[in-house]
C-alpha cells in the first residue's frame, strides 16, 4: 500500500495548473479530493509522474444560483452538497445521492468535479448529472468548452477530457416548480459503491403527465448510462403505473450490468427496472409536492 | 469499623469501567507499529501472483541496486541457516518462503529488507520472477479425486491431497437409530471462508543483539509464551535459544484467532535481523492480511438427523470436507485434528452419533483458526442448530417445542454426551424461554402467519447453542506438546496495592479489569489498587495463551486459586497480628477478624504490610506467590439467540427487525464487559452471516483480498442488540465462571441464516448458504415465481 515515487505540483491558479497537466500530458493526474486517485496509487494500479494538486486554487469552492442555474465550483466537496440549503429544497435527487456516496470522511475530501472526471460507472454523481441534464465547464491551456454531460462519458475510468484538461464547473438545470427527483442505491453495506442504483428527474405539466424525464443509471454498464428510451417513452404520458413499469422495462434493457463480486448480471438488470420505476414514483409524488 | 462493599472494591458482578479504555480512546495505546527502535530497518514480502506454479527462478539483481535496500532474501538463504520451513501448529510443515513451488495466491516468495518501508516497497516490485503456472486445485472435492494433481510434492509421503480422515462416535449404533427413525432429514451446507480481519493487521519488530546474542520480538501475538517455545524449538540453531529471547505482545487491536499462528513474516524478521545485526519491523498491509493470513472455517458439512414421529432425536450423522488451504495450519490442540467439533450434539440429549472429517489441501491461503471459537464450535453448532430447523419444518412442529422436546434437561447435569464430553452445567430450557418472552415469540408467529396471506416476508430464526470452552485439562489439551494450562503470579505490595501476571493476553478481552475484579472479590483490595501485566515472556509466568474463550476458564480460574493461596499466608500473619490463633480467624467482609470479637480485625492492605516489616518469627518475608491451573474439566456456556427480519420480496434487501440474545456464561464478572463481548461477537456473526466469504476463481485469484470487498459492516446496518441473561455457574470453575467472549460468534450465524431460511420456508426453501445476500434472496424469489 505504498505508491510509486512521484513529484508534486501545487500551482497556485487554474492557469498555471493547467499549464503543468498540458507540459507533462499523460505522466500528470490532477489532484482534488484524493479519494478515488490516491486509493489507485497506493495498489499500485495508477503511478503518475506527476501529481498537480489543485487544493490550493482559491475560488473554485463556490456553490451558488445563477438565474436558472446552480453553479459547482470544481473544488465543492460532497459534504458541501450534502449541507447545501439549495441542494434540499430544489435537488431532491441529489440530496438523496450525496449522503449515500461512500462515508462523511470521504465526502469532506472528494468533490462532484473529480467525481465526474474519474469517469467510473460506479460512482454515483454520473447518473445524478445525467438525470438533472447538467453541463461540464472544461478549462484548458486553449481556453474553456463546454460539454453537455451526456457527451462526457466515453468508457470505463475515460471521458471527454483531454491531457492538460480540468473540470472548472458544473452547471445544473434548476429544475421548475412540479418536479420532483429521486435516487435508490442497492449497496452491500453502507458507504460501498452500488451494487446498481438508478436516479431519476421528473417535471410534470399543468395536466399531471411526465413534461420532462432525466433517468440515469449507476453501475448498469461500462459507463454510466443514461435511460434515454425510458426518457423517451414516459416524456408526455401520464405517470401511470403501467407507465412506469414500462419505463423500468426499457431502462433495463438499456443496461449492460456485468457480474462481480458484487453480485451477478442478471439481479442487477432486474433490479434497474425495480429501482427505476421505484425512483420515478417517489420522483411524481414530490412532483406533486408529496415529501415521500 | 464499617463494611468493605464488593461494589467498593470493585469485585465480581460489578460493571468496573475498563482500565485499558482510557488509554485506548486517548490514542496513548502501544501497539507494534508504534515501536520505533534506533537502527530500524524495514521487511516486505514479494507475493505469488498464480495460485500454483513452480518457480523457476529469482532475479533479485535490480531490487539490489534499488537506493537503500540492504537485503532479499530467498528460500535459497533460508536454507543456509535451515529456516526454509517451518511446522505449523498442526504438525504439518509450511514453506517460509516458497520454495520451488509456490502453493497460493500471495504466498510468500521472498523478503525485502530496506533502510525505509518506501525503498523496501520499490524493492519488492523490483524484484523479478519466473514462474511456469501448474494446473490449479480449488474445489475441495475435486481435490479429493483419485486423478487430482497431488499439491504437496514436497512431502514425500503424500500420496493424495487429503490431510486426515477423522471419525468419532458409533458408526453402528448410529446406522440403527437412522433405520428405526420415523424421519430423518439431510442438509447439505457451507460455512464459508472467513476471516477474522481483526482492526489491527500482524507484524513485529525483532531486535536481535549480536553482542548478546539476546532479541527481543515485539509482535502481534495472542500467545506469547507458546511462540516464544515454538521460535526456541525452530530457530534455536539460529541463536533464538528460549532464554535470551524475550516476547513482548504489547497492546493488540484484536486477534480473534488471527494472531494465534506463526507467520513467514515473524521469521524473516529474525532472520534479518540476525543477518543485519539491525531491528527489523514487517508490518501486514490489511490485503495481506486477508489474504496469506489464518482464515477460518470453509466446513462442506452433510447432517443428518434421525427422529421418532412425534421430534424425539435418535440419531445425527455429519460428514465434512474441511478444505485446509495449501498448508494444515490451523491451530488445534494435538490430540484433535477437527478440534472440538465433536461438540456438534450441541444443546441436544442425542443417544448416537457419528462424526467424519477429512481435511484436503487446496491451493488457497492455510489456515483453519478458530474465528473466535473454541475450535470448530462455530461449524458445530452451526450445523446442529440449522438441521434442527429443517428437521421441526419436516415434522411440522414449531422449532422451540423441537428444541424443547431434546434438550438436555437440567437434571440431567453433568450430562456426558454420546460423543464424550461432559458437559458441567446448564438449563436451556430456561435460557430458551427467557429469550422467547422477551421477544414476544408466540405474537411474532401470528403476525408472520397475517404477513404471509398478504405475501409479505417475515422470519424468525431461533440458535439454542452450546459452547465448549477453557481448553484444557492437560490430561487431553496440548499445541506441540505443551499442556494447555496457564500460570498466574501475584504480588501484594507493603502497602497492600498489587502486581499480577498472567501467562494468556488479552486483544480486547479486558482482562486488565476482569482478573483485577477477581483478585479484589478474594483479597479485598479495591481493584483501582490492582495492576494486572500480560504479554512479556521476561516477566509473566507460562501460559498457552488468550483464543478459544480460554483466559477466564484457565488463567481466571489460576488467578482465584494464587489470590487465596496468597490469603492463606496473610491469615497467618493476621492470626499473628491479632494475638489469636488461626482457628480463631475468620475472613468475613473482605477482611480477617477475630471469631465472636466484633471490631478486631486486620485489613489486607495491613496483612501486607507487616508481611514486609513485621512477619511471623520463622515465616518468610513477602506475600506473593504463583498458580499453574489445570482445569479438571472444559467449561459450556450456551445460550438463545432469536433474530426477527423482514425481506422486501423484489430486491431481497432485507432488515433485521429485531435480535434477542440471553446467553448463561456461569458468573459474570463484569456484566458491562460480558455485555460489550457480547456486542461485538453479535456483529461478528451478522457480518458472517449476511457479508462475509473469501471467494476464489477457478485460477486461484482471490476475489476480496481488501475491505473494498471483503466487508465489515458498519453501525447502521448492524442491528439493535437485545442482550438478556440466565446465570448457571460452571460447579467445577473456583468461581463459576465459563468464559463468554466467543458465544456470540458461535451462536448468532444459525439464528441468522435460520430466520431468512423461514421467511421463505413456505415456498419450499430449505436452505441459504451464507452469506445471505439481497440477490441470493432474489434469485430464489424469482425461481419460485415471487419477485
Ligand atoms: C471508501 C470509499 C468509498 C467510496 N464510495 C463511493 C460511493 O459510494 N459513491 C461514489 O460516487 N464515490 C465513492 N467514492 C469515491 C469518492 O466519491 C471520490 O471522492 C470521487 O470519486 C473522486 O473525487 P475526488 O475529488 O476525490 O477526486 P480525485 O481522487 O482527486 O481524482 C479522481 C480522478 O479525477 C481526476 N480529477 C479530479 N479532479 C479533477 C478536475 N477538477 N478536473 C479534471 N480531472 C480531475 C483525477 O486526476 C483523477 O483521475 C468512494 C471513495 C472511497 C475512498
Amino acid at each position: 500500500m505504498i505508491p510509486q515515487a512521484f513529484d508534486y505540483h501545487a500551482p497556485k491558479t487554474l492557469a498555471e495548473a493547467v499549464g503543468l497537466l498540458a507540459r507533462f500530458g499523460d505522466d500528470a493526474k490532477a489532484l482534488s479530493g484524493g479519494q478515488s486517485l490516491i486509493p489507485l496509487m497506493k495498489l499500485r494500479f495508477a503511478g503518475p509522474a506527476h501529481l498537480v494538486d489543485i487544493n490550493g486554487i482559491p475560488g473554485l469552492d463556490y456553490l451558488q444560483e445563477e438565474g436558472s442555474t446552480l453553479k459547482i465550483g470544481a473544488l465543492v466537496r460532497q459534504a458541501q452538497l450534502e449541507q447545501s440549503p439549495v441542494v434540499k429544497a430544489k435537488f431532491p435527487l441529489l440530496a438523496d445521492a450525496v449522503r449515500m456516496i461512500a462515508d462523511p470522511q470521504v465526502r469532506n475530501r472528494g468533490t462532484l468535479a473529480g467525481n465526474l472526471a474519474h469517469g467510473d460507472p460506479a460512482n454515483d454523481q454520473p447518473a445524478v448529472m445525467l438525470a438533472l441534464g447538467a453541463q461540464v465547464v472544461i478549462a484548458g491551456s486553449k481556453g474553456e468548452r463546454t460539454l453537455p454531460i451526456d457527451k462526457f462519458f466515453i468508457g470505463t475510468l475515460t471521458t471527454a477530457l483531454n491531457a492538460g484538461e480540468l473540470v472548472k464547473e458544473i452547471l445544473v438545470p434548476i429544475p421548475p416548480a412540479n418536479s420532483g427527483g429521486a435516487y435508490y442505491k442497492i449497496e452491500r453495506r453502507v458507504g460501498d459503491f452500488a451494487i446498481v442504483a438508478v436516479g431519476s428527474q421528473v417535471t410534470l405539466d399543468k395536466s399531471g403527465n411526465c413534461q420532462k424525464v432525466g433517468i440515469g443509471l449507476t453501475n448498469a454498464g461500462p459507463t454510466p448510462i443514461k435511460a434515454t428510451k425510458a426518457e423517451a417513452f414516459l416524456t408526455g404520458k401520464a405517470p401511470s403505473e403501467a407507465n412506469l413499469t414500462e419505463a423500468g422495462r426499457l431502462a433495463a434493457e438499456m443496461s449492460d450490468p456485468a457480474s462481480d463480486t458484487r453480485a451477478p448480471a442478471d439481479y442487477k438488470k432486474a433490479m434497474v427496472q425495480e429501482l427505476t420505476i421505484r425512483t420515478l414514483r417517489t420522483a411524481v409524488a414530490r412532483a406533486k409536492g408529496g415529501a415521500a | 469499623m464499617s463494611k468493605t462493599t464488593s461494589v467498593e472494591l470493585g469485585g465480581i458482578g460489578q460493571a468496573v469501567k475498563r482500565k485499558e479504555d482510557s488509554r485506548f480512546i486517548q490514542g496513548k495505546g502501544r501497539y507494534v507499529e508504534d515501536f520505533y527502535l534506533p537502527g530500524m530497518v524495514y521487511g516486505a514480502f514479494v507475493r505469488s501472483p498464480f495460485a500454483h506454479a513452480r518457480v523457476k527462478q529469482i532475479d533479485t539483481s535490480a531490487a539490489m541496486k534499488v537506493p537503500g535496500v540492504l537485503a532479499v532474501i530467498t528460500a535459497k538463504e533460508l536454507h543456509g541457516v535451515k529456516l526454509a520451513w517451518m511446522p505449523t501448529l498442526a504438525g504439518d510443515t509450511q514453506a517460509v518462503l516458497a520454495d520451488e513451488k509456490v502453493l497460493f495466491q500471495s504466498q510468500e516468495v521472498a523478503f525485502v529488507v530496506a533502510e525505509s518501508q518506501y525503498q523496501a516497497a520499490d524493492g519488492v516490485a523490483a524484484v523479478e520472477v519466473d514462474y511456469e503456472e501448474l494446473p490449479v486445485v480449488i474445489d475441495p472435492f475435486k481435490a479429493l479425486e483419485p486423478n487430482a494433481p497431488i499439491l504437496r510434492t514436497d512431502k514425500k509421503d503424500q500420496k493424495s491431497n487429503r490431510i486426515f480422515h477423522w471419525e468419532v462416535g458409533d458408526k453402528k449404533a448410529t446406522e440403527d437409530a437412522f433405520r428405526k427413525a420415523g424421519v430423518v432429514i439431510s442438509q447439505k451446507t457451507h460455512y464459508q471462508r472467513c476471516h477474522p480481519a481483526p482492526m489491527e493487521t500482524c507484524g513485529c519488530v525483532v531486535d536481535h543483539n549480536p553482542a548478546t546474542g539476546h532479541t527481543d520480538i515485539y509482535m502481534t501475538s495472542q500467545a506469547p509464551h507458546a511462540h516464544r517455545t515454538v521460535f526456541a524449538l525452530v530457530a534455536g540453531h539460529a541463536g533464538l535459544v528460549e532464554h535470551k529471547t524475550r516476547v513482548i505482545a504489547p497492546d493488540i487491536g484484536g486477534g480473534f484467532g488471527n494472531k494465534v499462528p506463526v507467520y513467514p513474516g515473524y521469521v524473516l524478521a529474525a532472520v534479518a535481523s540476525v543477518i543485519l545485526g539491525r531491528p527489523c519491523k514487517w508490518i501486514e498491509s490489511r490485503s495481506e492480511n486477508i489474504q496469506s493470513t489464518g482464515f477460518a472455517r470453509d466446513y462442506h458439512t452433510t447432517t443428518e438427523l434421525a427422529a421418532t414421529k412425534e421430534g424425539r432425536l435418535l440419531g445425527l450423522r455429519v460428514k465434512t470436507v474441511a478444505d485446509h488451504g495449501a498448508f494444515n495450519a490451523h491451530a488445534n490442540p494435538s490430540k484433535w485434528p477437527a478440534g472440538l467439533f465433536s461438540i456438534c450434539t450441541g444443546s441436544y440429549d442425542i443417544p448416537a452419533a457419528d462424526v467424519q472429517v477429512d481435511a484436503v489441501y487446496t491451493n488457497k491461503a492455510p489456515g483453519g483458526v478458530a474465528y473466535r471459537c473454541s475450535f470448530r464450535v462455530t461449524e458445530a453448532s452451526y450445523i446442529i442448530e440449522r438441521a434442527m430447523d429443517s428437521l421441526a419444518r419436516e415434522l411440522k412442529m414449531d422449532p422451540t417445542e423441537l428444541r424443547r422436546k431434546n434438550f438436555v434437561r437440567a437434571d440431567q447435569f453433568p450430562y456426558a454426551t454420546c460423543l464424550g464430553w461432559e458437559y458441567d452445567s446448564g438449563d436451556y430450557h430456561k435460557a430458551m424461554q427467557v429469550a422467547l418472552d422477551a421477544i414476544g415469540y408466540d405474537a411474532l408467529r401470528k403476525e408472520q402467519a397475517e404477513k404471509r396471506k398478504k405475501g409479505e416476508l417475515m422470519g424468525i430464526g431461533i440458535s439454542s447453542f452450546t459452547e465448549i470452552v477453557g481448553a484444557g485439562p492437560r490430561s487431553k489439551f496440548d499445541i506441540l506438546g505443551l499442556s494447555m494450562n496457564d500460570g498466574v503470579e501475584i504480588r501484594v505490595h507493603p502497602t497492600g496495592t498489587v502486581l499480577a501476571r498472567t501467562g494468556v493476553k488479552s486483544q480486547g478481552q479486558g482482562h486488565e479489569t476482569t482478573f483485577a475484579q477477581i483478585i479484589a472479590e478474594e483479597l479485598g483490595i479495591p481493584e483501582s489498587n490492582i495492576t494486572l501485566e500480560e504479554g512479556d515472556t521476561d516477566t509473566a509466568p507460562y501460559g498457552l495463551g488468550t483464543y478459544a474463550s480460554r483466559s477466564t476458564p484457565v488463567a481466571g480460574a489460576a488467578t482465584a486459586l494464587a489470590a487465596r493461596r496468597i490469603r492463606e499466608k496473610a491469615k497467618k500473619i493476621a492470626a499473628y497480628l491479632l494475638e489469636a490463633s488461626e482457628q480463631d480467624i475468620e475472613w468475613k467482609d473482605y477482611q480477617f477478624q477475630v471469631k465472636g470479637v466484633p471490631g478486631k480485625a486486620k485489613t489486607m492492605a495491613e496483612v501486607a504490610f507487616a508481611a514486609y516489616t513485621n512477619p511471623p518469627p520463622g515465616m518468610e518475608t513477602g506475600l506473593e506467590t504463583s498458580y499453574y491451573y489445570d482445569p479438571p474439566n472444559l467449561t459450556y456456556p450456551f445460550g438463545t439467540y432469536v433474530c426477527v427480519l423482514d425481506i422486501d420480496s423484489k430486491t431481497g434487501e432485507f432488515k433485521i427487525r429485531r435480535f434477542v440474545a440471553v446467553d448463561d456464561c456461569g458468573t459474570i464478572i463484569n456484566p458491562m464487559v460480558v455485555d460489550g463481548q457480547i456486542h461485538g461477537g453479535l456483529t461478528e456473526g451478522f457480518a458472517i452471516a449476511t457479508m462475509q466469504e473469501i471467494r476464489f476463481d477457478e485460477q486461484g485469484n482471490c476475489l476480496n483480498g481488501s475491505f473494498m470487498d471483503y466487508l465489515l459492516p458498519t453501525a447502521v446496518e448492524t442491528p439493535r442488540w437485545e442482550l438478556g441473561k440466565t446465570v448457571t455457574p460452571s460447579p467445577h470453575h473456583p468461581i463459576g465462571a465459563k468464559g463468554v467472549g466467543e458465544s456470540p460468534n458461535v451462536g448468532s450465524p444459525a439464528a441468522f441464516v435460520n430466520a431468512f431460511v423461514d421467511a421463505l420456508s413456505h415456498l419450499g426453501v430449505k436452505n441459504i448458504d451464507m452469506p445471505v445476500t439481497p440477490w441470493k434472496i432474489w434469485r430464489i424469489l424469482r425461481e419460485k415465481g415471487v419477485a
